[in-house]
Order: structure tokens, then sequence, then C-alpha cells
């Protein structure tokens, strides 16, 4: 079963956006702009802003530099580190290559690890990300912000002043509000647009380096979709939950939407995670405020992790979900355990069916994970 | 809108299972099954579904039939009204042969799965990771390198005191089981070895899953007594199965093509 083609020409300029991206670093980089390498949510962007640096995604979703990552990594370790290592590695990544200061947090093993082979061919900072979300957790990130913040002032040369945090954050709590706009529309039933493209759209942006167009690009989107768009008959509505998406697991999203249903929301790195709750623009203190929203990422890295039961609470509702299904890269220990957590809430609390699914970057599992998808969306 | 699809009636209700290694079909006048036959899926599912269909035209089931497709090579049935995944058809088989909600363990030829049924609906579902071991993929090579047949592998596996093969990996356990050949153990307990290797992969995944009220077997495995005996000691909770459980999967969709779903 094909999904309908809806308003393909709408979601053209992102996936331009994202074939552009890599002349746009490049231009960046021609303009002498700092450039930012990051890999997790927990990196407050707000301090890029505020030193008008660039800041793009190194998490890498391909499966090409895998083999050349396992020369230095295990095997059984979680394909988003060795394809980003790998990518890193090879200077396969335009990306990795113009970044001049690449930023780890401490979140899973598996990553920091990685890190530490990483710094040998690149500048890398590593922000100690507290192990729980505590009074104690936002003092100690509060005091890892400073520390990134003159890390940044010593590499760049530059002085990042509390009002250019607070700009900073003006500008990222509008983007997250519009990004949050953009997804919001799928609390519509039926849905006005698919999944896949949802999910594109929300990756192509993680690549726009003009973080202030980001609210009016959305705005007009929304706009468009509402004008012109037709929705979607009514389908299964299905969550997926679970470790970032994009790229090679794609997959999982295209199952759903061949298979009859339709991804009404992502809670994950990619999707609503980091973007439900924005910094609090009263607080006087700027690296307080940032410590409170980015503690509160509902990453199974952190324990316990309540703040992920809280969104899926909140999604499950406003979504009006059908089932769950929970996404986890392979040997992704945090995620892999939390499943029983999550499963219990979705099924017991929430009354609703739940399903895991493991995979990785390859396409080798399509068939097996096409058949369990089908099988539980025949089961709603 | 759309005016509802009208089905034109149809005399016969189809279910064909094109499984990994075996092939069931399963033919339903109403409620009452007239046929069924099993065929090797071979090395081409589009030749083993056109083999089928060609039985079912000399039997006379061809002209006026409904058609549900189910199992591994579902989408090689060119001729299927509809296609609908092996776990929803041996959750809606299982419940029509055991006549309750039930747990069913299915030992299929490339995965194994555990299907929770309640009201006729499946509830839940696990599927292993894609691995042979715990699967009767694990059976069949080790029934070859034991150069028998699968009948006798299961009445040789009754008379031995099982061997302890503790590989996880199929390829690294059929080296185990050359090596108690080299060693000169007894076939029966060889044979009695890898049965239980098997039972203990299906036990794990079904405590994984978790398992409340009554549990039933499905698929190919169900023709071995002694498979079930093993499985039930180590789930401490006695399995059933059906004379037509291995036909679960293909009576499942007959079911489904009978309901007038499609």
């Amino acid at each position: 079963m094909e999904l309908r083609k809806n308003l393909p020409e709408i979601f053209e300029d992102f996936a331009e956006g994202r074939r552009n991206a890599f002349l746009n670093v490049k231009k960046i980089k021609d303009q002498d702009k700092p450039v930012i390498g990051i890999f997790c949510t927990y990196f407050p962007q707000e301090l890029a802003v505020a030193m008008d640096a660039a800041v793009v995604s190194l998490c890498a979703t391909s499966d090409e530099t895998i083999p050349a990552a396992e020369a230095d990594l295990p095997k059984n370790l979680c394909p988003l580190i060795k394809s980003s290592y790998g990518f890193g590695k090879t200077d396969k990544c335009p990306f990795f290559y113009f970044s001049d200061l690449v930023v780890g947090e401490t979140t899973c093993d598996g990553k920091k690890k990685m890190y530490e082979y990483m710094a040998d061919f690149k500048p890398v900072h590593i922000m100690e990300l507290p192990n729980c979300p505590t009074e104690a957790g936002v003092k100690m990130y509060r005091d890892e912000i400073i520390r990134m913040k003159e890390k940044l002032e010593e590499v760049f040369h530059v002085t990042i002043t509390e009002d250019d945090i607070r700009r900073g954050i003006r500008v990222k709590n509008a983007e997250r509000t519009a990004l949050k706009n953009l997804y919001a529309i799928m609390k519509a039933d039926p849905a006005p647009i698919s999944g896949t493209d949802l999910l594109n759209t929300l990756v192509a942006t993680t690549f726009n380096f003009e973080r202030e167009k980001i609210p009016a690009q959305m705005e007009e989107l929304i706009a468009k979709i509402k004008a012109e768009g037709k929705p979607l008959e009514k389908r299964p509505r299905i969550l997926i939950t679970g470790c970032p998406m994009g790229g090679a697991t794609m997959k999982v999203v295209e199952a759903v939407e061949e298979n009859g249903a339709v991804a009404v929301g992502f809670e994950n790195c990619t999707g609503a995670k980091s973007m439900e709750e924005n910094v609090d623009e009263t607080n006087p203190d700027v690296y307080e405020a940032l410590a409170r929203k980015y503690i509160n990422i509902g990453c199974s890295c952190m324990t316990p992790n309540d703040n992920r039961i809280k969104l899926l609470n909140s999604m499950i509702d406003e979504y009006n979900v059908d089932g769950v299904i929970d996404m986890e890269l392979q040997a992704c220990h945090t995620y892999a355990v939390e499943t029983l957590r999550i499963k219990r809430f979705v099924n017991d609390e929430k009354k609703i069916p739940y399903m895991n699914l493991e995979t990785d970057y390859s396409q080798s599992d399509v068939g097996q994970l096409k058949t369990r998808i089908a099988a539980f969306i025949e089961m709603l | 809108m759309v005016p509802e699809k009208k089905y034109p009636e149809k005399k016969y209700h189809v279910g064909i299972d094109i499984g990994s290694t075996a092939s069931k079909t399963v033919v339903m006048s109403g409620k009452k099954v007239l046929e069924h036959f099993v065929l090797p899926t071979g090395w081409n599912g589009r030749e083993t579904a056109r083999q089928i269909h060609q039985r079912l035209e000399e039997k006379g089931y061809a002209a006026s039939m409904r058609c549900v497709a189910t199992g591994y090579g579902r989408v090689c049935v060119d001729y299927a009204d509809k296609i609908v995944t092996e776990i929803t058809c041996h959750g809606k088989g299982g419940w029509a042969l055991f006549e309750k909600d039930v747990t069913i363990i299915d030992v299929g030829g490339q995965d194994t799965k555990v299907i929770k049924v309640a009201d006729g609906q499946v509830t839940d579902f696990l599927m292993n990771d894609k691995c042979a071991a715990g699967t009767g993929k694990f059976i069949e090579i080790m029934t070859d390198r034991l150069g028998a047949s699968l009948e006798e592998m299961y009445q040789l596996a009754q008379e031995g005191e099982p061997l302890s093969i503790s590989a996880m990996c199929t390829v690294f356990a059929e080296s185990e089981v050359i090596s108690h050949i080299g060693m000169g153990e007894k076939r029966e307990d060889i044979a009695a070895g890898v049965i239980h290797s098997v039972a203990s992969r299906v036990s794990s995944l079904a405590s994984r899953f978790g398992i409340s009220g009554d549990l039933a077997l499905t698929g190919g495995l169900c023709d071995s007594p002694y498979f079930i005996q093993v499985l039930s000691e180590r789930l401490e909770r006695p399995v059933q199965t059906h004379p037509f459980a291995r036909y679960a999967g293909a009576l499942g969709a007959a079911l489904t093509a009978e309901r007038g779903s499609v």
C-alpha cells in the first residue's frame, strides 16, 4: 500500500536545503564564521547563537563508514556511535571536516568512550552531563555550561555576555516554538501530512544555519499545508519513541506508513524530546535557566527518566495515539533496558498496544521489520 | 464519499501460508475445512504458489474462491485477494483450534513468535531476532548433520540423554555437534541435545514475553511430542497442541477470507 504523496512540492524546499547544506557550511567557513559540531541535544545551542557560530549535528545515520569505525571500536556497539566516529575518522563528512570544535557530552557509555579516540584527530570538548535530573544535577550542569562558554571564548577569541546569551535564548525559543507548531499539526485526525514528510522536514531544519529564519519558514509551511493540503484518509495513529531517527532508520517510519498507518509523533531527539520545553526567559540567572531546560530532556541516559514518561503521557493523549512503537538501535543499552518501563506504562496505564523494535543502520532486516510492523498495525 | 465496497459471494475460502520451509494450504466452505495440504516451499515461492493454484484448480476450488495469503512468502501469491501477516493468522487460527484465550508459541522455519490472543484478536506478540537459534532451521541443520529425517530425529531424541549444546550461534552449535560426533557420542544423545537447545531458546523468548494463562504450540514442531514435553518442563506449565496446529497460519488466513473482510 503506497501512502498517497501529499503536497510533495512543499517539502521540496526542505530537501533542497539539506542537499545544499554541504555548500552552505563551506560558505560559512569562507565567511570566517565559527562552526561547532555537536552530537547530542544536551548542548545548549544558545551559546552558539550568542557568539554567531553555526552548529552542525554530527550524529550520523548511514552504515557507510561502520567498517572503518570497527577497526577501532567494538563490533557490538551502537551503529550511531560507530557511524559518527567512522565519518570523522575517514574524513567523509564535510560537517565534521569544517567543525572547528566538536562538543560531546557524557551521555551514554559508548559515546563518552568513543570521544576519547575522536580527540586524536579533532579538537573535542566534553561537557559532563549529570546522571540524574535533580537539583544537584542542575547545579552541576550550570557549572558545565559556564565552563563550555569559557571554552568557546578561549577557542574562538570572543566574549560571550549574558545579554548575548539572552538573545540566544530568544532565538532558540522561537525556533523550538515554530518546530513545535509544525509537528503539532499532526494532532489533527486524519493527519494532514505523512510522518515521513514531517520527520524529513525536522531533520532538514537541523542543517539550516540561519536559525533566526526558521520561525518564518515554519509559519509559511504550516500555512501552505492548511491552504493546499488534503488530509490523508483516516488511519491508525502511531507514536514512535526511542533512539534518534533519520537516514537509515527512516525504514521504520516507511514500514509504518506503507502498511496503512501514519506516524503522528516522534518522541525522540529529532522530534519532540528536545523541543517540547523552552528556556525560561524570566530567570535572571541565564546559566541556571539553560541548565534547567536541558537537564529535563528525557533521554534514557538519565535516571530516573520520568521526563520521558511525562512527555509520552501527554503525547499519547494529545495526538490520539492508537499504538506506540519503541525503536532501539542495536546495543543501545540504556534505551533497551528502558523498554520494559515504557511497555508497562503504555500497556498498563495508557491501555494501548506497544511494540519495541531493535534495528541498526543496515537494510538487512527490512523484511522482518515489515512483518512485525504490519502485524502490529493489524492488531490495532 | 467512497461507496462501501461490496464483495461478491464466494463458495470457497482459501488460506495459503508460504513458510520459509513448508507451504500450507487450507480450503474452507462456511465453517468446514474441506481440504488441507502441505508442500515444501523449495527455492522459489512463486513457483510454490503456482503449484498450489494448480492444485486448487484441479479440485475445482479456484473458480469460486476468496484467498488470503500469509507467511514469509505471502507476497509470492499474486492471486491472493489479501495479504495478512503470519502473526495475525497464527493468532486467529490458534484461537479457532484451541477455542479460548491463549498464548501461542509458533516455532517456524526461520523465526519463532509468541502471540497472545484474546477474543480471537492478537493483543501482543514478540518475535525472535533475526537468528536461527531457537527456530526450525536449527533443527533442520542439525538433522542434516546427523544424517536423519525429521521423524527419525524426533524418535532418536526421545530415546537419548541430552548432551549439552551451549553455543548461542547455530554455526558454532553445528561445530559442537560435529565434535560430539567426533567423540563417538550416541546419535540419540546428540538429537536430544538439539531438541533441548531449541526448547531452551524458545522458553527464554516466551519468558521474556511473560506468559499468563494457557499455552499452545503451533508450527512444524507440533509433530514432536518430545519437544512439547521438554518445552512444558522448561516453562513449568503444560504446553498444548492440536493435530491441526501445523496449519494454524493457513487456517487463520482461510478464516480471514471467510469473514468477508477482503
